[in-house]
């Protein structure tokens, strides 16, 4: 188990450096540079610019310094804590690298809180009985709405809650809970069908099981068939998957994030992007894959613990 | 008619009993998108109490749909269409589901064919166990635990509080198949279904599972049924027996009564397909069932059997449902046959032209002293790694023509001598030679097309052997191509030809998909296949176990007919003795990876013995009255290979063990006449003056077997 979580830790490390080195070296290039002179001054400043001044703005940003050095000096900065400044913003990128994960923190807790019960229940309910009509209902809204893009649900919510209704605000540019309910709601909308499905999916395999058949012809009441036997071995994929929706919604969420104006990770490291916001990206994109790793990490020592055969076998 | 089945028993002084379980025209459908699939029809059984019954058939016949209707247990498809089942007077399918749940389980428990698949994985024994008495009797959990504890203890689990406290993937199959009895006995039922109980294990555990099961019968009183596929099985442990075929009851009678004299043409038919003792490959080849079993869907008019049947005639077999009809002059027994007067039951079946044993030729393979050992990692804790041992100074030869059988128990390295042999591994030690070929050590890519094609292999699995993307003949084909045996287009087609018919498939099976073909054709085409590069040497890792009785003998024999046409020398591997006595010239019988007892067929099969071989040959259920078997149950489970014991690896199990000698010195060897090879520390006149475990009964004792 120790090797395991330090082999991990190794490969993320691995991963950090080489991201962060493609990322320097695609930023380094001339070209990139005098886009980023356009996007900050103007393009019609930076075409009239002198040689001179040109250098003279490269060496306010500290660009002018050679590739290696400079990557020196991020990689030492980060040690102390500090992941350099914003060329878009000016402010220091640490802090707003905080902001905008504590943002998307509150959002995906948000989503989890809805979601897991949500899915589960209805994942468990549709495959106890393979095949009902009860089946046959809540699969058939899992896929419709796992199918139907997050754009698509922003809109209609947006179009019926904000603007018809009133109850919710269409822009999300705030703090109180009211601002989270439309995006955590179409994430949900989105999110639950996938793990429903999968719940369902694992719930049914089971039940067709020796070991429930076993339990069944007992005669142990249904309740404990299924509670005992039937969940504890049907929620370990579940639980796997659900760990793994974290890093999605990091990440893969940024249209709804850009469609409300939310102020989360996803809508941080977009605009960095287009910006060419070095250090943001930088500073983003490594929080991205320590995310990615410690949840993968989490689901499988999860998964270790949870399955008896794997933990001594 | 079942109430014609009305019968005295042993304790029916005082008024009439009821029976324990009665089928009465039982007939179970499934229902597919295929529309209604009969799976069982008009079935009749009546069970008194402390009465074992045995339910026998091949795959398809509804032998377990009938276990799975009493457990009320038929799932979303299943239904009861006509009939009812009794339990203690009470028809089980109209009862309310919470009469259901206090029946099963404490009054009808089951015991399943795959223990390890039966218990849940990720919750304790001991917790499994105890759940039983929770919801039944309704005891506190220490009580309840300690119940199941003790009921461990009594069915002979060794270390029970370590066993209380495993998973199920923590204790061996033996053991599982013990907790999974224990579980069913704790509430100490009337009526005990067993379905293929002892199927997954291996002969000398099965031996011990089914000593069990006849304490229980003895001990509780409980009645049995005992569902199998195995006639020997059913003789051991049944007082009953009804054979089934396809979804029908074709006969039913005391065991030893039926089978000393079997009254229809399908057990007729079982019985001449399996090798029994007095089968012989010379002079008494088994006699496979011509023809398959007819889908659900597809059941001829009449009798079931009939289009397979040798004495069918027209119009009488084929006019009408047939019923159960009385046998004369057996007051118990009914049979399914409407020519049950007419057919003269004593003639044996027809034998098959004789065939002349082929003489062996010069040696073609000469294997010295080789072995495989593998390294095991070391887990992050364990340190340094292990040595399995699954293959220890191997030494044996075979000659042109010959049949060598390898025998052993699960882990006993038979299939790791089989990958060495073909290369997939490679000798740590030793030498095999094929011809004057050195293969020991060479993998297969090594190996030039020539050895290859000298050196073929026909395996376990039919069915997951063929590749089910390709047709047969392209797959044929394809070897003829490889081996360079033919390269023009339409010869190659030819010998396609060829090779199905060698091995008595229709041409126009070439162009058929794997999966349109059954388990007795894919084994032909893995046999074709074999066959392609015209090989020298076949080996066939246990070809037919996994088919049906009937095709069994169907495939062996024409694996040993082409084997004899072309002088080809097969390596047999096997855990059956019943059939390796049958087709062997000579056995080789390991252990733990060494070869314990070497020589042929008759001298295995005859004092002296290895004890190890005594000990198998007394597992093997045989389904004879007339034989008598001494009883050598073996204690315990295989040591792990990864550690096994020093000296004898059989020491830690062997009833004769010398305790300072066996554990600790590896045993010599004792070779009582040229070729037959002992490795055992017994002193010679110990092993020369062990008895027969197998043989023939007094015809007086016979009649007394027969009615108890």
């Amino acid at each position: 188990m120790l090797k395991l979580i330090l082999r991990r830790l190794a490969q993320m490390m691995l991963i950090m450096v080489a991201v962060s080195l493609i990322l320097f070296g695609v930023f380094d290039s001339p070209k990139f540079k005098r886009q980023l002179a356009v996007n900050e001054l103007g393009g019609f400043a930076v075409q009239t610019l002198s040689p001179a001044d040109y250098q003279a703005w490269l060496e306010r940003k500290g660009l002018n310094v050679p590739f290696a050095e400079r990557y020196w000096k991020w990689l030492t900065g980060i040690a102390r804590g500090d992941f350099g400044r914003s060329f878009q913003k000016s402010a220091d990128v640490g802090p707003l690298l905080g902001r905008a994960l504590l943002n998307t923190g509150k959002l995906a807790l948000c989503v989890f809180v809805i979601m897991i019960p949500l899915a589960l229940v209805t994942g468990v309910m549709a495959g106890i009985r393979e095949g009902s009509f009860q089946d046959r209902s809540i699969s058939f809204l899992a896929v419709l709405f796992t199918s139907i893009p997050e754009i698509a649900t922003a809109i209609f919510l947006t179009v019926i809650f904000a603007l018809w209704l009133g109850w919710f605000p269409a822009k999300s540019r705030g703090d109180g809970l009211e601002f989270l309910v439309l995006p955590a709601l179409t994430l949900v909308l989105y999110d639950f069908g996938y793990v429903a499905r999968l719940t369902r999916a694992s719930v049914a395999e089971v039940m067709q099981s020796q070991y429930v058949r076993t339990a069944i012809l007992k005669g142990l009441p249904y309740r404990r068939v299924v509670i005992r036997h039937v969940l504890r071995n049907a929620l370990i994929a579940p639980f796997t998957v659900i760990v793994l929706q974290l890093n999605w919604i990091l990440s893969g969420v940024v249209v709804v994030e850009v469609f409300f104006q939310y102020n989360g990770f996803g809508k941080l490291l977009l605009d960095a992007a287009l910006f060419g916001d070095l250090y943001v990206v930088q500073a983003a994109t490594l929080a991205a894959v320590l995310v990615a790793v410690l949840s993968q990490l989490i689901s499988d020592i999860g998964y270790v613990l949870l399955n008896p055969r794997i933990r001594f076998g | 008619m079942d109430q014609a089945l009305d019968r005295p028993h042993p304790s029916a002084e005082s008024g009439p009993i009821v029976p324990v379980l009665e089928c009465r025209n039982l007939s179970v459908s499934y229902y597919t998108r295929a529309g209604e699939v009969p799976a069982v029809t008009d079935f009749n059984l009546r069970l008194m109490p402390g009465e074992a019954h045995g339910l026998v058939g091949e795959s398809g016949c509804g032998k377990s749909t009938v276990a799975l209707a009493i457990m009320q247990y038929l799932g979303g498809n299943g239904r009861i269409v006509g009939g009812e089942i009794l339990f203690d007077g009470r028809d089980l399918a109209k009862m309310k589901a919470e009469d259901l749940r206090r029946i099963r389980g404490a009054e009808i428990a089951m015991v399943y064919q795959e223990p390890m698949a039966s218990l849940n994985p990720s919750m304790t024994v001991g917790a499994q166990l105890a759940e039983v008495l929770l919801y039944h009797d309704r005891l506190s959990r220490p009580t309840a635990l300690e119940r199941a504890r003790a009921m461990l203890e009594s069915v002979r689990v060794p270390d029970p509080d370590r066993i209380m406290a495993a998973y199920p993937h923590q204790i061996s199959g033996g053991q599982q198949q013990r907790v999974v009895i224990a579980m069913a006995l704790l509430s100490n039922p009337k009526l005990l279904v067993l379905d293929e109980p002892t199927t997954a294990l291996d002969v000398t555990i099965e031996a011990g599972i089914v000593e069990l099961i006849r304490e229980i019968g003895a001990a509780h009183g409980t009645s049995i049924i005992y569902i199998s596929h195995n006639l020997g099985l059913i003789l051991e442990t049944c007082d009953w027996v009804t054979v089934m075929y396809a979804g029908e009851a074709v006969e039913v009678g005391p065991v030893g009564e039926l089978f000393d004299a079997i009254r229809h043409p399908y057990t007729r038919g079982l019985f001449a397909s399996i090798p029994l003792p007095s089968a012989d490959k010379i002079s008494r080849p088994l006699v496979p069932i011509p023809g398959q079993l007819p889908l659900p869907y597809d059941r001829p008019r009449g009798c079931n059997f009939g289009p397979r049947c040798e004495f069918f005639i027209a119009g009488s077999c084929d006019s009408g449902p047939i019923p159960m009809l009385p046998v004369w002059n057996a007051e118990h027994r009914r049979s399914r046959c409407i020519r049950i007067d007419e057919i003269d039951w004593e003639r044996p079946p027809a034998p098959p032209a004789l065939q002349a044993a082929p003489p062996p030729g010069d040696i073609l393979l000469k294997v010295e002293d080789l072995s495989k050992h593998y390294e095991l990692e070391g887990g992050f804790l364990a340190g340094g790694g292990r040595t399995v041992k699954a293959n220890e100074s191997l030494t044996f030869d075979a000659r042109e023509a010959e049949t060598v059988a390898i025998v052993g128990e699960s882990g006993c390295g038979k299939s790791t001598f089989a990958k060495v042999l073909t290369g997939l591994e490679t000798a740590t030690d030793g030498s095999i030679r094929l011809g004057d070929v050195e293969l020991g050590a060479v993998p297969i890519e090594k190996r030039d097309a020539r050895t290859v094609a000298a050196l073929q292999m026909v395996f376990q699995n039919p069915f997951d052997t063929l590749n089910p993307s390709h047709s047969v003949g392209s797959q044929i084909a394809r070897v003829i191509r490889k081996f360079g045996v033919e390269r023009d287009e339409a010869k190659v087609r030819q010998r396609v030809d060829a090779l199905l018919d060698m091995v008595k498939l229709p041409r126009a099976f070439a162009r058929r998909k794997p999966r349109q073909l059954s388990g007795g054709q894919k084994q032909r085409v893995g046999i074709a296949r074999a066959f392609a590069g015209n090989p020298r040497m076949v080996i066939a890792d246990e070809p037919v176990s996994a088919l049906d009785v009937s095709v069994q003998a169907a495939v062996t024999e024409l694996l040993m007919d082409i084997q004899r046409e072309h002088r080809t020398t097969l390596i047999f591997i096997s855990h059956d003795l019943s059939i390796v006595r049958y087709l062997a010239d000579r056995i080789l019988v390991m252990y733990l990876g060494r070869i314990m007892e070497q020589g042929r067929t008759e001298e295995i099969f005859a004092p002296p013995y290895h004890p190890y071989t005594e000990a198998l040959l007394s597992a093997v259920p045989v389904a004879d009255t007339r034989i008598e078997k001494r009883k050598v149950v073996l204690s315990g489970d295989l040591p792990s290979p990864s550690d096994p014991p020093a000296g004898c690896p059989f020491s830690t199990r062997c009833p004769y063990a010398i305790p300072g000698t066996c554990d600790v010195v590896p045993p010599p060897v004792f070779e009582p006449s040229p070729g037959h090879r002992i490795l055992c520390h017994l002193a010679p006149e110990t092993l020369m003056a062990m008895k027969p475990v197998m043989s023939e009964r007094e015809p007086e004792t016979r009649a007394a077997s027969g009615s108890s």
